[in-house]
């Protein structure tokens, strides 16, 4: 029994050495600190075994860390270092290092004193992973408990040692001295390096996961509110780091998939001898409709994937409209569910009675994750197990997903998280994993499977398409007496994280939910007052629901900026209707009513939307532009949102090409508030981020289609935004808390999507404001934007 | 398959490959090397690009019987130990969110620099427009790129020396 035998050796080195001559498994399970879960693997023998009151024995040895136990979240070296272990993988935002300035303030040790593991299934607490923007709102509080408590246990643990109470004890990063003797010390290392501390927590779920400690209040943080650097970047620029991508076994074999070439295509045939003569050919797999060809070496997997004839059968009807016929489709499609539509007031007859009529449609298609490489995951299917190295940011989801897919025990699986291209939330990560794991257990031998760019762009999951209808009424005054908002989505069978019947691999092999995920839509996120509102929305499908690569699932804030793209683009046309100004216009909806202000939220959109309005120089006037001249168009637009309880306002300062359409966000201001900043650099750089993210998303993205097959398949005919897009400036302001100064213990919220949020109508407003056209389909590529510059004689 | 001889990071070596093979997995797979990485096989991000001859080269559509000169990868640009002045910006400036794609934009802005010492703004942007990033760290690249310009700069034979104590 190898255990560890097969693990890359960066890899086996952190487990093997986390703690002092023990392995990180034996470590725990030598405590009695590893739950024993039963049940939830198929063919899970030990459920009757514990039924019958046999000892419980587990099916495998990869046994879920014990979040009640503290050993399972810290362990302190000799040398007054310590590891933290966290149930989270980290995308690129820096949450590792934020983790630990919280618990290394809370622990009263050096931040570089400390190193932090995440995301491996059997060595850190299943924390989920990462989603939703969760870090530092909900998963960083158990971490600071525990990081707490160790300071708590290290006290009293000193006290007994120099012979004092723990009241007459400091310390000071690892060091613990009797106040009035410095002499009289003693440290972390000397008294726990490399030993257990053996205290159990409580609380219900991880979530709630603590000691007795209290944390420090904020005021007594010391590199919370720094911004030391990230530790993961020196590796990712020296070419040192191990992604997931380089995980590489003795024995390992190369697999790449074959895709229908049609959506919903019946695969009829396959062709084995095509390729069966080619250098390195190892086998062609399949079942159903998938097929992958695994060859000894990657390019020789590439060359006979391309070469292997398979012959495929069209479905009888087609799977979907052609993109540009996308919105039609949707309007004049019966819903697959329909949400009771919110009303205030009595809008029917407040628009019966409004002297001024606005209406307008608001499209915005399919967007990709289209990640910067193709999803991949390599499994080990040594000694009957299964050890799956990916960069999915659910790492724990896809241990559940592949055990379930495999009918293996997941006491038998484990995944260890490791760095890959982004995660924005339902990435084909997920599938790739379960492929990945499925050849391996197929063949018995290590297999490394990587998506190709074509596979990536046309088969990842997609950010739901919307057709928004808006509505306004305006009174004699300019002021809205009558709103509806009216969103229809595509996303009947939404595909979740992870799961083991929606994966791809096992559509194509020929699972079918009987219920489908009804899907969802959204209603806009902000706190304007309006006293006659009515906001509905509904979701439709499309005739091929499975098997399809317009699967749709989540993509950065799910819904979020689609619904945001329309009301806060609308919200502006209502401003520019009652000639004003659109920031002056948005404080006025902000301010006419105070009294329905949980979490301060209403107080902190007034609060950001003036400060994005300082940071920028907003001088107040009606759009469009008077003064915009020339062959370059210049304009700004406004707009502002909410994710959770972070909320953010930005303003785009455009230029538009009158000669070629071609748009150019030159200049970004973005105000943010998210509450307590644990690091100022990494939060303005994922700000930053977001707000391009959802630039590129409004000049550059759309998945187009025919009525066979997605078409946009590469970075040629799928744009994102590059260096030429590039703002010339972005500022962030962080607003950090409500405006009331007398709230410093103000939480952290979220902050890894926020910002994507009102981005695409801040452009389209900017473009309203220099060109006096207003743009309601997403993308504004240039030949959209000249279109309309030229149809509205600009 | 024939035996192929490269010279990648001042070492040679031979390999027993399909000439045609592109020289991304020569790189990545025969030598372990990480730093140049598979983001497209078409040579439209970058993500794969090391240098040779001083030129920025996609080596996922380069077949490793066409490289005739030296390649140098990510990991061959620090010399004597010490971080490239352009690897160095990208820690200073915090450059990576995943940092995947970040092989190719410090590889391209290389050759870039080694060409063009002092590049104005536009000559930055059009020379590293065809390297992409789906996190959109493109704005601060630009800043470790001009950070870099003045660290190299400074440390040019005859460049006013900061005095170090």
């Amino acid at each position: 029994m190898t255990s560890f035998s097969s693990v890359p050796k960066n890899i086996e080195a952190t487990l093997e050495n986390s703690t002092v001559g023990m392995p990180r498994r034996n470590f725990l399970k030598s405590a009695g600190l590893l739950a024993v879960s039963f049940g939830a693997g198929i063919g899970s023998v030990q459920s009757a075994g514990a039924q019958t009151g046999a000892t419980p024995q587990a099916a495998g040895p990869y046994i879920d860390p014990d979040f009640h136990q503290l050993d399972s979240w810290i362990v302190v070296h000799q040398d007054n270092t310590a590891t933290f272990y966290v149930g989270k993988t980290d995308c690129g935002q820096g949450t590792g290092t934020s983790f630990r300035q919280l618990m290394a303030d809370e622990m009263d040790i050096a931040f570089e004193k400390t190193t932090c593991i995440m995301g491996s299934t059997d060595n850190t607490v299943d924390q989920g992973g990462s989603g939703g923007s969760t870090a530092m709102e909900r998963d960083a509080w158990p971490m600071r408990r525990a990081a707490a408590e160790a300071r708590r246990v290290l006290l009293e643990m000193g006290a007994a040692q120099l012979g004092v109470p723990v009241d007459q004890l400091t310390v000071s990063d690892c060091v613990i001295t009797v106040k009035g003797d410095p002499s009289k010390r003693v440290t972390y290392g000397q008294l726990i390096g490399g030993k257990r501390f053996n205290v159990t927590l409580t609380g219900a779920n991880v979530n709630a996961a603590t000691g007795i400690a209290k944390l420090k209040p904020v005021q007594d943080l010391k590199t919370v509110g720094q911004s030391p650097q990230r530790y993961d970047i020196p590796a990712k620029v020296d070419g040192s780091l191990k992604w997931a991508v380089d995980v590489k076994f003795p024995g390992m074999v190369h697999a790449r998939n074959v895709k229908p070439p049609f959506a919903g295509a019946k695969l009829t045939g396959i062709d084995e001898s095509s390729v069966s003569g080619m250098p390195g050919f190892v086998k062609v797999l399949s079942k159903g409709n998938y097929v992958a060809v695994v060859c000894e070496r990657e390019e020789q997997a590439i060359n006979a994937s391309r070469k292997l004839k398979t012959t495929w059968e069209k479905p009888a009807t087609a799977p979907f409209p052609a993109s540009e016929d996308l919105f039609n489709y949707i309007r004049g499609a019966e819903p697959t569910s329909t949400t009771r539509p919110m009303i205030v007031g009595n809008p029917d007859e407040a628009f019966a009675g409004a002297p001024k009529l606005i209406e307008a449609d608001y499209e915005i298609p399919f967007q990709g994750h289209t990640a910067i490489s193709g999803a991949h995951a390599t499994a080990d299917p040594s000694n009957g197990q299964m050890t799956v190295y990916s960069n999915d940011m659910k790492s724990y989801g896809m241990r559940r997903g592949v055990a379930e897919f495999l009918g293996m025990p997941k006491e038998k699986v484990r995944v260890v998280w490791m760095e890959g291209p982004q995660g924005f939330g339902r990435t084909a990560a997920d599938d790739a994993g379960c492929e990945a794991a499925w050849l391996a257990h197929e063949l018995g031998r290590p297999v490394r499977i990587q998506w190709m760019r074509d596979e990536e762009t046309a088969w990842d999951t997609k950010a739901p398409a919307f057709a928004v209808k808006m509505r306004g009424g305006l009174d004699a005054n300019g002021n809205i007496v009558a709103y509806d908002y009216n969103a229809r989505t595509v996303d009947y069978n939404h595909v979740g994280y992870n799961e083991p019947d929606t994966v791809l691999i096992a559509q194509l092999m020929g699972s079918r939910r009987a219920n489908p995920d009804k899907g969802s839509s959204a209603t806009p996120s902000e706190m304007y007052a309006i006293p006659n509102r009515r906001m509905a929305t509904a979701v439709v499908r499309l005739p091929l629901i499975w098997e399809t690569p317009l699967r749709t699932g989540n993509l950065r804030d799910p819904n979020g900026p689609q619904s945001t793209f329309a009301s806060e683009s609308f919200i502006d046309e209502l401003a520019a209707a009652a000639k004003a100004d659109a920031y002056e216009f948005r404080l006025k909806l902000l301010t006419a009513e105070t009294k329905d202000d949980a979490a301060f939220r209403r107080a902190r959109s007034i609060a950001c939307l003036k400060a994005v309005a300082k940071a920028y120089g907003w001088d107040s006037r009606p759009s469009p532009n008077p003064r915009s001249t020339g062959n370059i168009l210049t304009g700004r637009g406004i707009a502002y949102g909410f994710r959770g309880a972070t909320v953010v306002a930005e303003i785009a300062e455009v230029e538009v090409n009158r000669q070629t359409g071609h748009v150019w966000a030159k200049r970004l201001v973005c105000a943010h508030d998210c509450g307590l900043v644990v690091n100022p650099s990494s939060l303005r750089h994922a700000v930053e981020c977001g707000m391009l993210h959802s630039l590129s998303r409004a000049i550059h993205e759309e998945v187009r289609f025919d009525t066979e097959k997605v078409i946009s398949v590469d970075w040629n005919s799928h744009p994102t935004l590059t260096h030429a897009d590039t703002p010339a400036s972005i500022e962030v302001v962080l607003v950090n808390g409500d405006p009331n100064p007398d709230r410093p213990d103000l939480p952290p919220y979220g902050a890894g999507e926020a910002s994507c949020k009102p981005m695409l109508a801040a452009i389209a407003n900017a473009i309203h404001d220099a060109t006096g056209v207003r743009l309601r389909r997403l993308p504004f590529r240039d030949a959209r934007v000249l279109a309309a510059i030229n149809a509205n004689r600009v | 398959m024939s035996n192929i001889n490269l010279k990648v990071n001042g070492s040679t070596h031979t390999v027993d490959v399909d000439p045609s093979t592109p020289l991304l997995y020569i790189l990545r797979n025969d030598l372990g090397l990480q730093g140049p990485r598979f983001g497209c096989g078409l040579g439209q991000c970058g993500a794969c690009t090391v240098i040779v001859n001083g030129q920025a080269v996609r080596s996922c559509i380069t077949p490793v019987s066409s490289v005739k000169s030296e390649v140098t990868t990510l990991e061959g640009i620090a010399t004597r130990g010490r971080l490239h002045p352009l690897q160095q910006a990208w820690i200073d400036e915090q450059v990576p969110q995943c940092g995947f794609c970040q092989n190719g934009q410090i590889m391209t802005a290389k050759a870039l620099l080694d060409k063009t010492p002092n590049p104005t703004d536009a000559q930055i942007r059009e020379g590293m427009n065809r390297t992409l990033c789906r996190c959109m760290t493109y704005y601060r690249i630009n800043a470790a790129i001009k950070r870099a310009v003045k660290t190299i700069a400074e440390a040019r034979p005859g460049a006013e020396r900061e005095v170090v104590a």
